[in-house]
């Protein structure tokens, strides 16, 4: 008789790492964040009002307007497109939110996990300007908290969030290509000065 | 060149896909009878206007919408941007 054998699996982030990355140069921290569940949130055509009011009450805050993130104690939403969102929450409690959003809403609006689908990179510093004006597109600075923006990001599809105006953002990409936007990041920050 | 997007404001044209022809949305009936016909017209036939077009223009790396872009094909002057979800409705369509 066989005993049943148990993988030893552990978690590793969108870089491949156990722990996240941090790197700090030119007076730039970017740190690797791998600690968040996510889910999109979508509502769906000719029951706006009702998924929308049904999705505030579960996650406790107002889904922000076009261009706007929101966050809470536990949750945070990002506009992503019309009708559309992207949830955030602690994955330490919260690691079910998707699909704990997805019965709350049942019917009345359209739920998908995407924890795994997305990694993100917090810069900090001064400097973080720069960087981004390296990068892409939008006016970085005058993007304040409460914000965020998806754009061009190098040549990747990334979701900008302004954490503090000037000082602190928040980067997401597609998780399988992390290693090309953390390169990215990188990059452009080891040519400031 | 900037794109007026309705919903958040001037955008890099970088940021966007372009399709063609607005007339697009006008899909024809394939139940119809002349449906062979209108598909015909519908798939190949196209102005091509030294002036004011209206265009399908998608945000890719943005927040994924479809456009209606009148562009000036001369100057490249965009006069009007809408959503082409709202411009659908407008001409008739469900969805």
């Amino acid at each position: 008789m066989g005993g049943v054998f148990v993988h030893d699996l552990h978690t590793i982030t969108p870089l491949g790492a156990l722990v996240p990355r941090v790197d700090q140069l030119n007076g730039i921290i970017i740190r690797e964040v791998s600690d968040r569940a996510l889910a999109s949130l979508a509502l769906r055509w000719g029951k706006e009002a009702e998924g929308r009011n049904a999705a505030e009450r579960f996650l406790g805050l107002e889904l922000p307007a076009p261009g706007g993130h929101a966050a809470s104690d536990s949750f945070s939403a990002s506009w992503i497109g019309p009708n559309q969102w992207l949830i955030g929450a602690d994955i330490t409690g919260h690691e079910l939110m998707p699909y704990r959003l997805r019965d709350a809403l049942a019917g009345r609006a359209s739920v998908t996990e995407q924890t795994d689908g997305w990694c993100r990179f917090d810069l900090e510093g001064t400097f973080c300007l720069q960087v981004f004006e390296r990068l892409c597109r939008i006016d970085i600075a005058r993007m304040a908290v409460g914000s965020a923006e998806r754009t061009l990001l190098d040549h990747l599809n990334c979701l900008v969030i302004c954490l503090e105006q000037g000082r602190r953002y928040a980067v997401m990409g597609p998780r399988s290509t992390a290693e090309a936007l953390h390169y990215a990041l990188l990059t452009a920050a080891g040519s400031v000065n | 060149m900037l794109i007026n997007h309705p919903l958040l404001g001037p955008r890099d044209a970088q940021e966007f896909i372009y399709l063609g022809d607005a007339r697009l949305i006008d899909r024809p009936d394939w139940q119809a009878a002349d449906a062979q016909e209108q598909f015909f017209e519908y798939t190949y036939l196209r102005d091509n206007p030294a002036g004011e077009h209206k265009e399908l223009w998608f945000h890719e790396y943005g927040d994924r919408s479809w456009l209606v872009v009148t562009r000036n094909t001369v100057t490249h002057e965009i006069t009007h941007v809408e959503l082409a979800s709202e411009a659908a409705r407008a001409r008739g369509r469900s969805k």
